[in-house]
């Protein structure tokens, strides 16, 4: 496969395994939906592979990470495809680091392909999305968490399938606020997403009633993550960096960047739980989760891919899966009608979250709940009982019409 | 009003003395978590008997002689088969993750949806062996048969359809697309129409089954809850066509439905996380059960009144009624 479409043009078709399923399907499939060609549907899978360097070894990115969950989202899309005569096409486009985006972009534009989900960094994508709009392109972020990109930085021409660092934050600070654990010990890292999470968390302390009682900052110094004797250094680091700290009932850590929030659990000066980047995480999904339906698609996802479906994937195939319910309610492929209807006020989709996710029409945002997992099990979700709202309850997580800075165009 | 109470109760003075056991009506609940089925008997309102089955039951049904009890025990991968007389375990259907099943009107076929590999499958009650697969759309659960037993309805979760297939040539007719989430569908008794409700959609669709056109959509309206949290799931019909009960999940009651308007005339507060139902013999009864409550309200479909909640296993889920 590699060796027929070289690196070279970084697109490749999904693989031949699916196509097979697909083409199994149809062939089995009752007359009347194999009276004509299905209508075809390419879409563009634009991702920046991941560092793989993790302080968790189980958490290394996998090759085909959001490649994987868009693959088994364009699955579902074509078994419901079989009925309804249409077939979904995910066309894979890694962008490098160093690779010009918008040439990539264009590759992808003259291949055919209108609708892409974005795997990118927010620069990137939305250099993407500008570089596509003069040939219609609508993009679905699947990854990126700023919410720069559903405020100051809006597009009218991307969605988002993945949830905001406000909307983790909110979810978060909510539980906590619940079980009275309101006096924080926030401790962040140096790196600017990381500062921009630690911001998030202010916000929701501020927004439910919580107490950032100290700020304390962890800088990174470079160097690897993995070693073998690195643990006995951490055991004594990482007492000194929470000692003498004002009375608290948590740790909140915001380390997105992964350099060190995992270390803390069990290693605190003082006995305390950890939350945030580590401990009890906010997440759009976790391999955890089972409730509502979602074990399906954690074995639908293991048996195609052997590994175990985690947020990244989740949110791809959520995109993915935005498109086919489009696609089927529209009755059509073609993509200005898909997003149009993507942004009206009649869609909806399920996605195992206990009730039915939609857009907010000011920043094209998905509503969604938020699991709090402990990496084991899925402790509660977001949001929680007795935060009201007059609309949606999903809209106490991140930010709200009154207060969103989008104008989209 | 009041000499039908006074004949009630006479009736149930006597009962005992006519040997109770071969009088009772008695439901089947299995219970999720709890691995196994709580036995009720219904005219005592009570739970009588608990006994271990497979892995996570879920999907229940009687042969229409109630003498067979079929239970999908979906981590099992199996569907067992009881004897209800003595409870004797007859035998295992291989099949995998089954979750709903029902009966034809004769007993004769079973149908099972296969949640994980998007299949309907047909089995021959009387060998146990398999007849047929139906490939449906992604995570089939709800299965209904049509009273002439015709035609088998699936509707499949992510996929959103209501699949028709013609039940002689095991083949797809066709697919009506309803609301998010579809997980139940349940035909009027005469046949004219198949209602399936949609659980994220928040909404009961009512299909025309000739012509396979949606024509109306049943909707709920809670005081004091968000639109939200209903939720519906199982659906019963009363035998003269006239009355639906609905559950709504998460909304933690029954909506009453008159079937000409469409519209609900009531909401019988029940237990939590309501999902299935069951109607009594003769429609005396509803039981709805209440998954978050480990209980069974048990209401009077007359009287449009919830009872008494009855006491069951872990995570209680799907419920069958012996015939008499």
């Amino acid at each position: 496969m590699a060796a027929l479409f070289p690196r070279v043009f970084d697109i490749a078709p999904a693989s031949a395994r699916r196509l097979r399923t697909v083409v199994a399907l149809l062939f089995l499939a009752s007359a009347p939906a194999r009276a004509a060609e299905p209508a075809e549907l390419k879409i563009g899978v634009l991702r920046q592979p991941q560092p793989r360097e993790t302080i968790s070894i189980l958490e290394t990115p996998a090759e085909d990470e959001t490649l994987a969950g868009a693959e088994l989202g364009a699955d579902d899309n074509n078994t419901t495809g079989v009925f309804s005569n249409q077939k979904f096409t995910p066309i894979d486009a890694v962008a490098q680091p160093e690779d010009d985006i918008v040439q990539t972009v264009a590759r992808l534009a003259d291949r055919g392909v209108r609708l892409v989900i974005a795997d990118l960094p927010a620069d990137r994508l939305l250099a993407a999305a500008d570089a596509g709009k003069a040939r219609g392109m609508v993009f679905i972020n699947s990854a990126a968490p700023d919410d720069s990109l559903r405020e100051q930085n809006c597009r009218a021409n991307v969605f988002h399938a993945a949830p905001t660092r406000s909307m983790l934050t909110d979810a978060l600070a909510q539980y906590l606020v619940w079980k009275q654990w309101r006096r924080w010990l926030l401790i962040k890292g140096s790196h600017p997403r990381d500062d921009a999470l630690a911001a998030a968390y202010r916000a929701s302390a501020k927004k439910f009633g919580a107490k950032i009682v100290e700020e304390r900052t962890f800088a990174d110094a470079g160097g690897g993550r993995r070693s073998d004797t690195g643990v006995a250094q951490v055991q004594r680091q990482m007492p000194g960096l929470t000692q003498n700290a004002p009375a608290y009932d948590v740790l909140v850590t915001a380390d997105e960047s992964d350099v060190f929030a995992a270390y803390l659990p069990y290693r605190t000066w003082d006995p305390r739980p950890v939350a945030g980047s580590a401990g009890l995480r906010p997440l759009s999904w976790s391999p955890a989760h089972e409730q509502w339906g979602a074990t399906q698609l954690q074995n639908r996802f293991y048996r195609l891919f052997k590994r175990p479906l985690r947020a990244r994937d989740a949110q791809a195939w959520m995109a993915m899966r935005m498109i086919g319910e489009a696609a089927t309610r529209t009755q059509s492929v073609d993509p200005k009608k898909i997003s149009d209807y993507l942004a009206a006020p009649e869609f909806e989709i399920a996605a195992f979250k206990g009730q039915k996710l939609t857009i907010r029409s000011w920043n094209l945002q998905l509503r969604q709940p938020i699991l709090l997992s402990d990496g084991r099990t899925i402790v509660s979700v977001s949001p929680q009982e007795g935060f009201l709202h007059q609309t949606s309850t999903l809209d106490t997580l991140g930010f709200d019409k009154p207060e969103t800075k989008c104008k989209l165009r | 009003m009041q000499v039908a109470l006074i004949r009630a109760l006479c009736v149930a003075a006597l009962l005992p003395l006519l040997g109770g056991q071969a009088f009772a009506v008695s439901a089947y609940v299995t219970n999720e978590k709890g691995n196994s089925i709580t036995i009720l008997d219904v005219d005592r309102m009570e739970a009588i008997k608990t006994f271990p089955v497979g892995k996570r039951p879920r999907g229940i049904a009687l042969s229409p002689d109630g003498a067979r009890l079929y239970v999908c025990t979906s981590d099992d991968d199996v569907i067992q088969v009881y004897d209800t007389a003595s409870l004797a375990l007859l035998g295992r259907i291989a099949t995998s993750d089954p979750e709903q099943i029902v009966l034809s009107p004769d007993g004769a076929r079973i149908y099972v949806a296969n949640e994980d590999d998007n299949l309907i499958s047909i089995f021959d009650a009387q060998t146990r062996k398999s007849i047929a697969e139906v490939p449906v759309g992604v995570e089939p659960e709800g299965v209904a048969v049509s009273p002439d037993g015709k035609t088998i309805v699936a509707t499949s979760e992510t996929t959103n359809m209501a699949h028709f297939i013609d039940a002689a040539a095991r083949k797809i007719v066709g697919n009506v697309l309803v609301g998010a989430r579809p997980r139940f569908a349940q035909f009027k008794p005469d046949g004219s129409e198949l209602w399936v409700s949609s659980e994220v959609g928040g909404a009961v669709a009512v299909i025309d089954p000739v012509q396979k056109k949606l024509i109306a959509k049943v909707g709920f309206e809670i005081p004091g809850l968000t639109k939200e949290q209903a939720q519906p799931v199982g659906i019963r019909m009363t035998a003269d066509g006239k009355t639906a009960f609905i559950a709504l999940g998460p909304a933690n009651r029954v909506a009453v439905v008159d079937t000409a308007t469409k519209k609900v005339e009531r909401y019988l507060l029940v237990g939590q996380r309501v999902w299935q139902l069951a109607l009594t013999p003769g429609d005396k009864y509803l039981l709805a059960v209440n998954g978050l409550t480990n209980d069974v309200s048990i209401i009077d479909v007359t009287a449009r009144k919830v009872l008494k909640s009855v006491q069951v296993g872990a995570l209680p889920w799907g419920v069958a009624v012996a015939p008499k």
